[in-house]
């Protein structure tokens, strides 16, 4: 394992192992769970065995995480430039970009040949589905670095999910406007998930379409041509979705429509928790404060870090957007969700236990400390919220 | 001509170059972009954020 070393201005040698690094290889699990339905099933002919990756997909990471528990070690700041050089971590980015693609044609063409039940149609479907979301997470890691290589491979991999727009509507629309209620990408409190979807999921096109709009107009080139950087993962999805219908037949629809629903899901799963009721606050020139650490929901759970590319780390993100994912640290004091994320979804889909847990901790966090003007709220239960905690000492 | 760098994340705005990708242009002032300008990286600096680098002597 490479040690990272470097001697001080007063001759004192600073020196790191990051003993995460080969359990890093975890984060190229996502994409392949489906493949372990589609093996039991070819081996055995039993087809319940496409119904095991939905559930390694919702039990693994909560137990694992359970198991394993927390991680707050950071890499010393004056080694991260040689941690940040080190291509083993980007080169695993890379190789989950093949892995998506293997994964969903796998499924398709599964789905395409085999004389399948109903529901273990729908199970490989929503399963691949969710491991494409995933996809979403590897676009997200690689759309934020500087390199021709790394945007278009978060491109390349974004089509698999359907969501090509997503790499300029995240870069530089919610990382603009995050933890504000013109984002359609934070939630608000007393919001439910299934509410906030329907804000997020169009909300988003529409932010990325107009971003992308008014960039072409400046360099005075057509909106619908290949310089649309929407278009260019959307005209790969359209080859490839298009080209299933083709080979496969009908069947590919209902397989294709559930598919990246439940990939959008994983993504829309994932904003929901990770800046629910936070807010900047308005400066006197009429701009939002910068984003502060305290905008985002943080986990330090090892398992579901290494599974998702260190996304849990999200203050640190949003503080730092083109830090690479191994170097993102943790800090004390920062909004701490309960579990990892994979906990954290089973418990948005529930919302009355998600209000009954997040509400309370939102509104103890040091920065809040019950002050309701300090959170963002869904207008539509301002006044409920009032009610319930206006005077509160929580 | 003057040379601008996000604090954040190290992009930097030649004005003698421009941004091509942006869409603006060779020779355009940094004060003529938006006063909404947000850093084209990493969208955390805003424009009055940025900090102007003295030209290098050629």
């Amino acid at each position: 394992m490479p040690t990272y070393s470097i001697e001080n201005d007063d001759h004192t040698v600073v020196t790191y192992v990051d003993k995460k690094r080969w359990f890093w290889l975890l984060s190229l699990v996502n994409p392949l769970i489906p493949f372990v339905g589609i093996a039991g099933h070819y081996s055995t002919g039993n087809p319940q065995w496409l119904l095991l990756p939905l559930v390694l997909m919702f039990g693994m990471g909560p137990i694992l995480d359970w198991m394993f528990g927390k991680d707050e070690n950071n890499p010393p700041e004056v080694l991260v430039p040689q941690l940040e050089k080190d291509r083993y971590y980007r080169i695993l980015t890379y190789l989950t970009v093949p892995l998506h693609f293997i994964m969903f044609f796998a499924c398709a063409i599964w789905v395409g040949t085999q004389s399948l039940p109903l529901w273990g149609f729908l199970a490989l479907t929503i399963a691949v589905g969710f491991a494409d979301g995933f996809a979403i997470n590897t676009g997200h890691e690689l759309g934020h670095k500087r390199t021709k290589l790394e945007t278009w491979l978060a491109k390349i991999v974004l089509s698999v999910p359907a969501y090509g727009h997503f790499w300029i509507e995240h870069n530089r629309g919610h990382h603009r406007d995050v933890a504000t209620p013109e984002d359609p990408a934070s939630a608000r409190m007393g919001e439910s998930i299934y509410k906030f979807a329907r804000r997020e999921i169009p909300g988003a096109f529409h932010r990325a379409w107009m971003i992308e709009h008014q960039r072409l107009c400046r360099k005075e080139v057509p909106v619908w041509s290949w310089h649309n950087e929407v278009l260019q993962s959307y005209m790969m999805t359209a080859v490839m979705q298009i080209g299933l219908i083709a080979t496969f037949g009908w069947i590919m629809i209902p397989f294709l429509i559930i598919h990246n629903f439940f990939s959008w899901w994983v993504l829309t799963s994932a904003n929901y928790i990770e800046h629910y009721g936070l807010l900047r606050e308005k400066q006197e020139n009429r701009k939002y404060e910068r984003c502060q650490p305290h905008h985002s929901w943080n986990a330090n759970h090892i398992v579901s870090n290494l599974l998702l590319f260190h996304l849990q780390r999200h203050s640190d993100h949003h503080a730092n957007p083109t830090r690479r994912y191994q170097s993102l640290r943790h800090f004390d004091d920062l909004p701490q969700l309960p579990v990892g994320y994979y906990g954290m979804y089973i418990i948005a889909y529930i919302p009355a236990l998600w209000f009954k847990i997040l509400d309370a901790r939102l509104l103890a966090l040091p920065h809040i400390q019950g002050d309701l003007s300090k959170v963002n709220i869904d207008p539509e239960k301002r006044s409920k919220i009032y009610a319930k905690y206006g005077s509160a000492n929580v | 001509m003057s040379e601008y760098h996000c604090p954040g994340c190290g992009y930097s705005y030649d004005e003698a170059v421009g941004d091509d990708h942006e869409g603006y242009p060779p020779g355009m002032r940094f004060a003529d972009l938006p006063d909404d300008f947000v850093c084209p990286s990493c969208s955390v600096r805003y424009k009055e954020d940025f900090v102007d680098v003295p030209q290098k002597d050629i």
